[in-house]
């Protein structure tokens, strides 16, 4: 009893001190936050997402609810080695054609005509490739010079004539589809065997080469994440606890090295066949254009300026950044991957044709990007977004196939979800505008 | 309260048409330093025209502007900024998807190289915040979409404050809050005043204004109808001077302010 007693003395006043400092720390600016404890930040994100900021959630909600759903339907076939190579390359151009309209829809805008400016491009590419006899590179090069142009003459029109981008992608939606068809004829279809540009969706890498890659990679993650902790830390400046980092850095390394080992798993159909498999040669490239897109969104003054002129472009343009040169640029960035997704969707169907593009492949990958948390209302999303939903909608559509859906039903399906990714976006804006955020 | 000193910012002899309509006639004005200078006036009376004048977005027909007692001309909104004279508009220029220290350097962000350097930036937008006694708000890194009105505010004038601004003109920066905000801001600004800051500080409301300024210059239709040091007048002298361009021997002479007309 004699020890019991003085405790309540002792604890009692500490809960009053604590408050006091709290409401300090709340009013004195020198006092900020900067350290966060992994509680303080955990809670900081509950406050985040109930405030509408949903971030990569909905998107890695859906991706485990999709796995989960379509392995119970076909568990025999959908978490197969062989399906998950194929899944994955079926995600390569719809994600890339996603990564491109990040950076529209970062602006608020909209690029109706990319899917078929990635056929028009790929258009090109094969026209050069076969007819031509032209080597790869000249005919990849001419691809993405015709994507510049797409995107230029789109920026151009939406920046300086002010015409609404929807009502300018949607004129070239159908120009160029006469434009492919043109280039290719009627009914026509443009084969494409050159070697190098086959390679990307069709051939996998050496497994010690896709090892090397994914295990570089995480090295590289953890590198940047961890050195940029410790500058921030030893400066002082706002940071996430170190917990929370190292967690990040686990889980990107369990996807990347979880991801290599299966791909690397030998896919042969029997066992006396010669080794099979090995990471697509697509994935790769995708790797590399998240890296450049997330280095150029989040680390240069130009992405800064993309999302404060998709924020407000009135306090943009009062800073002294030049609206219509972020407008014009991202038009052609949008257009520039939409090029490279052309010619990696003619690398896996093996050739062109005029309807290359058209279709439901802009949905698609309007859908990826929502889906992975970019706004179709501007200024917020990540070039991530691209992945995580191209994962999705690659996921439903190779599941959708392997339950033998019909036509009819994959179409309603894909658009209930892109309509379903946009209520949540809408909704979220709604959360965010409402609780000031 | 040094009357005496140099201004950091002086409007002698200003006039601006547009087409056929003088917008400003002769308007002097002298903005010192560590003081706060109140403009006021009836809406039309030419506050937005001067203040525009001066940021260099419109060019002045004629008169002199001095800046620290040195003739300059003031082509574009680039050449004020590059002077020292940073201009707080009423609908605030901030972006909501960006934090504190983003929108304090939007448009100007320091660099390494090709990158940004996040740390270099971070730390100048919290030492300006701190120079500022600035109390309300929590982190540079907060999203500006979740501060309140006052804060916004608190920001978009340390955004001016950050690039050694000599002379600060804030428009109406209370005409939207609330009191307890309304009370932050004009702190601030009355620390504005105190680092040495010029401040012109435009305003409706007289409350502030006798609050704050140390000087109060009221235009009436597109004239200077009394330049006064605070305690020489009262509220109600400052009112008449606004609607009518005259109270008591202060004022434009009745067949001036007749003429104006």
């Amino acid at each position: 009893m004699s020890t019991e007693t003085p405790e309540p003395n002792v604890v009692e006043p500490a809960p009053e001190k604590r408050a006091a400092t709290a409401t300090l720390a709340d009013s004195d600016f020198s006092a900020d936050t900067r350290q966060q404890t992994v509680s303080s930040a955990l809670s900081g994100y509950v406050v985040k997402l109930r405030s509408g900021d949903l971030g990569a959630l909905p998107a890695v909600f859906g991706l485990v609810v999709l796995i989960i759903l379509f392995y119970g339907l076909r568990p025999e076939t959908f978490l197969s080695k062989g399906n998950i190579a194929n899944l994955l390359v079926q995600a390569l151009p719809v994600t890339i054609l996603a990564m491109g309209l990040v950076f529209v829809l970062l602006l608020g805008e909209i690029d109706l005509s990319a899917g078929v400016a990635s056929g028009a491009c790929a258009a090109v590419m094969g026209k050069l490739l076969v007819d031509g006899g032209q080597p790869w590179y000249v005919a990849v090069l001419a691809a993405a010079v015709t994507g510049l142009v797409i995107g230029a003459a789109i920026g151009a029109l939406v920046a300086i004539v002010r015409i609404p981008s929807f009502v300018v992608t949607l004129a070239l939606f159908l120009g160029l589809q006469g434009i492919a068809l043109k280039l290719i004829g009627e009914g026509g279809t443009v084969p494409v065997h050159d070697k190098v540009v086959y390679a990307l969706a069709n051939k996998y890498m050496p497994v010690w080469l896709g090892w090397t890659i994914a295990v570089v990679c995480v090295l590289l993650f953890a590198a940047v994440r961890l050195l940029r902790w410790q500058r921030q830390n030893s400066k002082g400046l706002s940071n996430q606890p170190l917990a929370l980092v190292v967690v990040q850095v686990v889980l990107v390394a369990i996807a990347l090295l979880g991801g290599a080992y299966i791909l690397n798993l030998n896919r042969a159909r029997t066992p006396l066949a010669p080794f099979f498999g090995g990471i697509p040669w697509g994935v790769p490239l995708v790797a590399v254009l998240l890296i450049i897109c997330t280095f150029v969104l989040s680390r240069t003054a130009y992405g800064r300026h993309v999302y404060a002129v998709g924020g407000n472009a009135e306090a943009a343009r009062r800073a002294g950044i030049n609206v219509n040169r972020i407008r014009m640029s991202v038009f052609m960035i949008g257009s520039l991957l939409a090029a490279i997704s052309g010619i990696v969707a003619a690398s896996r169907l093996n050739s062109v044709t005029p309807d290359a593009g058209a279709g439901n492949t802009l949905l698609y990958a309007v859908g990826a990007a929502v889906i992975g948390g970019t706004s179709l209302f501007g200024g917020k999303g990540k070039a991530r977004d691209a992945i995580l939903g191209g994962l999705v909608i690659a996921i439903i559509d190779n599941g959708l196939g392997l339950l033998g859906a019909k036509a009819y039903a994959n179409y309603l399906i894909t658009g209930g979800f892109l309509l379903l990714a946009a209520s949540i976006d809408a909704l979220a804006r709604r959360r965010r505008s409402a609780t000031g955020r | 309260m040094s009357d005496n000193g140099t201004p950091a910012l002086e409007l002698a002899g200003i006039n601006k048409s547009f087409g056929a309509i003088h917008v400003l006639h002769d308007i002097d004005l002298a903005v010192y330093p560590g003081q706060v200078t109140a403009l006021v006036g009836d809406n039309g009376a030419g506050k937005s025209t001067l203040i525009k004048c001066i940021a260099g977005i419109h060019p002045i027909d004629s008169g002199q502007v001095r800046f620290n007692g040195k003739p300059v001309s003031i082509s574009g909104p680039r050449d004020a900024a590059d002077l020292g004279i940073e201009i707080v508009y009423q609908d605030l220029a901030l972006a909501d998807n960006l934090d504190i220290a983003q929108n304090m350097f939007l448009g100007r962000e320091r660099k390494k190289g090709i990158v940004l350097d996040e740390a270099g930036m971070e730390q100048a937008a919290r030492e300006t915040l701190a120079r500022l006694s600035v109390r309300t708000v929590k982190s540079v890194r907060q999203q500006v979409a979740s501060l309140s009105g006052g804060q916004r505010q608190t920001v978009a004038i340390a955004k001016a404050v950050l690039w050694e601004s000599k002379v600060v003109i804030l428009d109406e920066p209370t005409a939207a809050l609330g009191v307890a905000q309304t009370r932050q801001v004009l702190d601030l600004v009355r620390r504005l005043a105190e680092t040495g800051h010029g401040v012109v500080l435009i305003s409706h409301n007289m409350n502030d204004v006798f609050e704050v300024a140390d000087r109060i210059t009221c235009l009436y239709l597109g004239r200077v109808a009394a330049d006064v040091k605070r305690s020489e007048v009262t509220h109600s002298q400052v009112v008449e001077l606004i609607t009518t361009g005259r109270s008591g021997d202060l004022g434009l002479a009745p067949s001036t302010a007749a003429e104006s007309i």
